[in-house]
């Protein structure tokens, strides 16, 4: 039994880790600005796109990485630039039709760069050898990604509460006003709030894609939606529910991916009845039972709006 | 008064909020080392002359000239480094901030650290209460707790100047009492001190110069003593149906 589940179990942390690196874009965005940033996943495909490119040209993959992961920071602090901060006195609606806005505008430019086709996307040695772990045959990518990612997490978490800038963030994301009285510069605070986000993004991309090996100009929107929902399922604006949140989600849809196998082996059912096809509908299910039942999410905010 | 030099001069400010004129060319000085208090009833433009002195909202004309330079061009992080903080309305403290961090972001703008803890300690001994509750999220302190925190973060900046609106709001009449004394006590220890407020009896009492405001003008001015003797200060502000 055990030796049926573990498999999915595995690579259900590991897809955890990758949605949460996105999901805690999504819900410091969203905690600070109070916007859901509807182009984070498609940044998180483009991050991929620039590394295929980046690869074919031949530059080292050593110098492709840090490139690859200061660029889509660097998209990141774009976006917001361009697309955010000229609606900042605008309604919510508005930023929130922009981001949108920005989405298909990465999807339209990428299907036009690649046509539409399938990027390889490049091996990068070491995490995308196979390793036998507990009996289970699987790239060390799916060892790596949740280590990497609790890494990060923790990193981030002491940024937030215990350096200037972390303070500054978590006054701006409370109250604007009172903290321009206080000398702080909002806009940079916001920016850092998008690179951060964006290059965790990128450091996904580089985990997600080294396990599925392709990138085409949708790659971003399931992968973005499953985080999304992550993010709301922990409670948004809360950087531990998004992480928790995204591994449980990871760990439940690969859990469902192997249903028929596993039951069939535990003999419960007499063969395959085609459970996977609802490891998606699940999620999605899932986001539909917490917004009816505890809005707010695991760890969310009681008050979600600003005084 | 004689020999002291002005801190801030407004001179003709006008300020329009969405199409209103809110305030409709005031000129006001604050001297150094005084308490300068604009009363005035609800909407009259007491908070809109805060915000545009600390760069928050955008004048239409006129000038605000504080130790010799026009501050009108000055975004709010700006004029917080020229020396001006402010305690806003509302005490507007950060409350899934701690009270030590609070006080700490006051102080953002400043770099010598060790001078920052001393200022810190400073302000425990101002209000021990806020020692006490050094670790709490200042979303947990009572309103004068709150105000207190504000007044103390305020202090965090070193202003020259320091701008308080309407601190006695919403707190209890004891708590009022501390909080104008606390205001005499910065007077006394040489900050200059521009106060914003509803409860004219108190703001005229401590104040050395006052401005009475009215729907966007300024209608009356001397020291508090004389408004405070002033009858039509006295009908409209401090009769019986007054607060």
């Amino acid at each position: 039994m055990w030796n049926t589940v573990f498999p999915y179990i595995l690579s259900g942390i590991s897809v955890g880790g990758q949605y949460a690196l996105i999901a805690i874009g999504y819900t410091m965005v969203y905690g600070i600005l109070r916007l859901i940033n509807f182009a984070h996943g498609d940044v998180f495909m483009v991050s991929g796109i620039i590394m295929v490119y980046m690869a074919a040209s031949g530059a080292p993959l050593w110098l492709c990485i840090p490139l690859v992961l200061i660029l889509t920071a660097l998209i990141g602090f774009v976006i917001e630039r361009v697309a955010y901060k000229p609606l900042r006195t605008a309604p919510r609606m508005s930023a929130m039709i922009s981001a949108i806005g920005v989405s298909y505008t990465l999807q339209n430019l990428v299907l036009y760069i690649t046509g539409g086709l399938n990027q390889i996307y490049p091996t990068i040695p070491w995490i995308s050898d196979s390793v036998t772990l507990f009996g289970a045959t699987t790239k060390v990518v799916t060892v790596v990604t949740p280590i990497l990612t609790l890494i990060l997490v923790v990193a981030l978490v002491l940024l937030i509460n215990h350096t200037k800038i972390g303070m500054a963030m978590r006054a701006v994301s409370r109250d604007f006003e009172t903290s321009q009285l206080m000398g702080i510069k909002i806009n940079s605070v916001i920016s850092t709030t998008f690179v951060i986000g964006t290059f965790l993004a990128g450091v996904a991309s580089l985990l997600y894609f080294t396990n599925y090996t392709t990138v085409i100009q949708t790659s971003g929107a399931m992968p973005g939606l499953k985080a999304f929902v992550a993010a709301v399922f922990g409670g948004i604006g809360s950087i531990p529910g998004a992480v928790i949140g995204a591994f449980i989600i990871g760990i439940a849809e690969n859990i469902i991916k192997g249903l028929d196998i596993i039951l069939f082996k535990a003999g419960i059912i007499p063969g395959p009845m085609g459970l996977a096809t609802f490891s998606d509908a699940f999620t999605f299910a899932l986001l539909i039972i917490i917004l009816a039942v505890k809005p707010t999410g695991l760890f969310g905010e009681k008050t979600t709006d600003k005084v | 008064m004689s020999g002291q030099a002005s801190m801030l001069k407004v001179k003709d400010l006008k300020v329009n909020y969405g199409g209103i004129e809110a305030l409709k060319g005031i000129s006001f000085d604050v001297e150094q080392g005084q308490i300068v208090t604009l009363i005035g009833a609800n909407g009259a433009g007491k908070s809109t002359t805060l915000r545009a002195i600390s760069g928050l909202v955008k004048t239409a004309s006129g000038a605000i000239n504080f130790l010799g330079r026009d501050i009108i061009p000055f975004n709010a992080q700006q004029v917080v480094a020229e020396g001006i903080a402010m305690v806003p309305e509302g005490r507007r403290v950060f409350d899934n901030l701690t009270v030590k961090e609070n006080l700490k972001i006051g102080a953002y703008l400043r770099k010598d650290k060790e001078e920052i803890e001393a200022g810190i300690e400073d302000i425990y001994q101002r209000f021990p209460r806020l020692k006490e509750r050094e670790w709490q999220l200042a979303g947990t302190l009572s309103g004068g707790e709150q105000q207190m925190l504000a007044v103390g973060r305020a202090m965090m900046a070193r202003p020259k100047l320091l701008m308080m609106d309407e601190p006695s709001l919403g707190l209890a009449p004891l708590v009022v009492k501390d909080i104008f004394s606390i205001i005499r006590e910065l007077k006394s220890e040489g900050i200059t001190i521009l106060l914003i407020e509803q409860n004219a009896n108190a703001a005229l009492r401590c104040a050395d110069q006052a401005y009475v405001l009215e729907t966007g003008r300024i209608t009356m001015s001397g020291t508090g003593e004389a408004l405070l003797a002033d009858q039509r200060v006295r009908d409209a502000y401090l009769g019986s149906t007054a607060r």
